[in-house]
């Protein structure tokens, strides 16, 4: 369970936004520009709020009120970024190990294999990033984000640099991930259709503002631009 | 022909040693510097960046002249290094190597700042949401990928160190075996009527000497760089 309370101001903008992400997948949906990735860093930890609470699991990441705020490495938040950011200077096999050894975590080659199989990225293990495809590439963000062992996956808007035939390539993984890794995710999209799929819940941002939270029928307004 | 006398061979190697070590000694601390000013806002910076460039624009003479009054023997600083620590610089390679080193830090720090600061901060922030501390972040991603950098800095450095003249002259004067670089000797000989052999001797070493680090670096940037993207 994820309690999201902060308040942020950006130049013009300004973000006010309260949910409650339960395990599943919850969708943060809404249009572009709307403050979802804003969101998604403030839990994350890189941008800094104005004021608020975030709790994760029981656990306080950031209170306005007593002055904590956890740096990013210690919020154990997997975050999959619109665009990948895989490290170009380690293979694909440095990239996925890379947070299990800066957390210090002991190597379990069942949980490797189970994340590079349900992926299919074995055999990209020896490859650059460079020298990728743009589905390999989320693939192996996806996988790097997993093998740090998280307690909550963040994901933003993950298949927004694919076109059309990568995101249907993505998409099955992500829901073997949500079905079959129990990690809760919060994800970040403005495509009603992709998140027909995959989401459980869904807080609609609408500038800067939650402006409803619910089941899939919040994302029937906006059909003509599914997937 | 090309036999150089032992007084020659000397100043050749005593130049590698004050270019080497005057390179390899400022390189963390150029490093340190180039990352505060690429990555960080603070009181002063500019002031700060100024200082850094400050030998770049300066006559050297009067680097090599504000070296003296602050590292000689009777200064503050250089009484306190040589009491405390033994390190003396006034008349000695070493001293040679400190102005060599406050030479060429400019070109070694604008050369890491801009790689540093070609270096996507997204890809720090990814790697501190995967549990990287800042010490990590800067280990594992910063600085390997600042590599191309860091080489082209030390080699500019180095021929900055190598050819440095005026500094050096001033601070530490123009002693055989001692503080006499190829530069310095190259002029001692031009100025003694049966030098011009010798002088060319040395001005061959001097070129041979920055094209292998010319190549050398050319080598080492691409090969890094292929290291960085791809293979």
């Amino acid at each position: 369970m994820l309690l999201v309370d902060v308040e942020k101001r950006l130049g013009d903008f300004a973000i006010a936004a309260k949910f409650e992400a339960a395990d599943g997948a919850t969708a943060l949906f809404g249009p572009s520009g709307a403050g979802k990735t804003s969101i998604v860093n403030m839990i994350a930890g890189l941008i800094r709020p104005d004021r608020g609470r975030i709790v994760s699991a029981g656990q306080t990441m950031f209170d306005s009120a007593t002055g904590q705020d956890e740096p990013p490495h210690r919020r154990r938040f997997g975050y999959v970024f619109q665009d990948g950011r895989l490290f170009p200077h380690m293979s694909v096999a440095a990239n996925l190990d890379y947070g299990r050894r800066m957390r210090g975590l002991t190597r379990d080659g069942g949980d490797f294999g189970r994340i590079v199989d349900l992926l299919d990225i074995g055999h990209l293990l020896k490859r650059r990033p460079g020298k990728l495809s743009g589905g390999e590439r989320q693939r192996v963000a996806i996988g790097r984000a997993l093998l740090m062992r998280p307690e909550l996956l963040l994901l933003d808007e993950p298949l927004a640099s694919l076109d059309g035939a990568r995101k249907h390539e993505i998409l099955p993984y992500l829901l073997r991930l949500r079905d079959e890794m129990a990690v809760p995710m919060v994800y970040v999209s403005h495509h009603p259709g992709e998140l027909r799929h995959i989401a459980t819940t869904i807080v609609r941002v609408e500038a800067g503002r939650v402006t409803g939270t619910g089941g899939p029928e919040l994302l029937a307004t906006a059909d003509a631009d599914a997937l | 022909m090309f036999d150089l006398t032992p007084d020659e061979w000397t100043a050749v190697h005593l130049s590698l040693r004050i270019a080497i070590v005057a390179t390899l000694v400022a390189l963390p601390f150029g490093i340190a510097m180039a990352w505060l000013l690429a990555r960080k806002e603070f009181w002063g910076k500019t002031l700060l960046d100024g200082i850094v460039h400050l030998p770049l624009v300066l006559p050297p003479v009067v680097t090599g002249y504000l070296l003296l009054i602050s590292f000689g023997r009777r200064s503050f600083i250089g009484s306190f290094l040589a009491e405390q620590l033994g390190i003396v610089f006034s008349f000695r390679w070493t001293g040679a190597a400190l102005a060599c080193g406050v030479m060429g830090f400019p070109l070694l720090v604008r050369a890491i700042r801009l790689s540093i600061e070609a270096i996507d901060r997204k890809l720090e922030d990814a790697a501190s949401t995967l549990g990287a501390n800042r010490a990590f972040v800067f280990l594992t991603v910063t600085l390997p990928l600042s590599v191309p950098g860091i080489v082209a800095g030390m080699v500019l450095c180095f021929a900055k160190a190598l050819g440095e003249f005026g500094a050096t002259i001033t601070f530490v004067s123009n002693i055989p075996g001692e503080t006499q670089t190829i530069s310095a000797a190259i002029y001692t000989y031009t100025q003694i009527p049966s030098g011009d052999a010798a002088a060319g001797r040395l001005v061959i070493v001097a070129i041979v000497i920055s094209l292998i680090a010319l190549v050398a670096s050319e080598w080492l940037a691409r090969y890094a760089g292929a290291r960085l993207h791809g293979e």
